[in-house]
């Protein structure tokens, strides 16, 4: 078998050329970082626009992450990891999102502290 | 085709025709790696409740000082740094375990720790700055639960830390054992999770602290 064919059948969901992999993660994550801190401390950007972009470049950041340095794929030898990391993520969303959504309704609700001051004398 | 048929139906280019059902147990390694993976999503399940507690309580100074005042973002942008290049020269590492190479080995996981210690070392000052400006977790809800989600990913890198200088001891007496190379494996997972979980700290906790 010659060096090039074998070159074409690679293990699914081992890395690829390895340290290139690496540099191409650490490449795609410094330039992430470096727009998030950017996108902080402009006023080029419409301000309510600002956090949105934030989480945008977070969830990107993860993703470089997770593809280039856990070289996690979607194929086949890959089909457990993968499913976990959903439902992992599924629960990391149910707990920030409704924590926040029933404090905030919480908190609306609740009577000020000057008046319940007055309510127990 | 009943859908048993077709989930226990090997996956295309699978070399190995066997059905799932009739190959037996997975190798350890497959099992170890899972076994972790499972472990790491639960950690970060965990950071999640961090982060709600935080997120709900930011805005809950108490009169004291809140996250504008106190968050410098170039000294943040530097540990973040830190901790970034400590991910790739932790991936380097498993790059010069795959070659068997235990020199390699050594030097990008010393690295790896140096960059580690400087981004613990970073947030120690941090803190301590921060308690001697009466700004401690004490002072408010908005810093306790700054302290509590900032100070267990700070934990984790400790904890991350002494795992990577006994991996080193055992690669030095043991060589690359099977056993070995499997806690590495488990190692470099470790160490890219805390990398994202600080993804989420540096944007939610440091960058959001404008609003």
């Amino acid at each position: 078998m010659t060096e090039s064919s074998s070159k074409g059948h690679r293990t699914p969901g081992k890395p690829h050329s390895g340290v290139l992999t690496y540099l191409a993660g650490l490449g795609f994550a410094i330039v992430l970082t470096l727009a998030s801190f950017w996108a902080a401390g402009t006023n080029a950007i419409w301000e309510p626009a600002v956090p949105i972009l934030l989480a945008a470049l977070a969830i990107g950041q993860m993703g470089v992450h997770v593809v280039f340095f856990f070289h996690l794929s979607s194929g086949p030898g890959d089909t457990n990891n993968l499913l976990a990391l959903i439902f992992g993520v599924f629960v990391v969303g149910l707990v920030v999102f409704g924590s926040i959504l029933i404090m905030s309704n919480l908190d609306a609700n609740m009577v000020p502290m000057d008046k319940l001051m007055k309510m127990q004398r | 085709m009943s859908l048993a048929d077709d989930l226990t139906r090997p996956v295309e280019g699978d070399e190995d025709t066997t059905p799932y059902s009739e190959r037996g147990p997975a190798p350890i390694d497959v099992v170890a790696g899972f076994g972790f993976w499972l472990f790491l999503l639960s950690d970060i399940v965990m950071f999640s409740a961090l982060f709600a507690a935080y997120a709900v309580l930011a805005d809950h100074t108490a009169g004291g000082p809140d996250g504008l005042k106190l968050f410098n973002r170039g000294y943040v942008l530097i540990e973040t740094m830190c901790l970034l290049f400590s991910s790739f020269t932790c991936g380097m590492c498993s790059l010069a375990m795959e070659r068997r190479s235990a020199g390699a080995f050594h030097l990008w996981a010393l690295v790896t720790i140096l960059l580690g210690g400087a981004f613990l070392g970073l947030e120690i000052a941090e803190f301590s700055r921060m308690i001697a400006e009466d700004a401690g977790p004490t002072r408010s809800a908005f810093l306790s639960a700054f302290f509590t989600l900032v100070g267990t990913h700070g934990l984790h890198v400790t904890l991350g830390l002494l795992w990577f200088v006994s991996m080193m001891a055992q690669v030095a007496t043991l060589g690359f054992q099977p056993v070995v190379m499997r806690r590495l494996r488990c190692l470099t997972l470790f160490w890219h999770a805390l990398d994202i979980v600080w993804i989420g700290v540096f944007t939610i906790v440091y960058l959001g602290a404008r609003w």
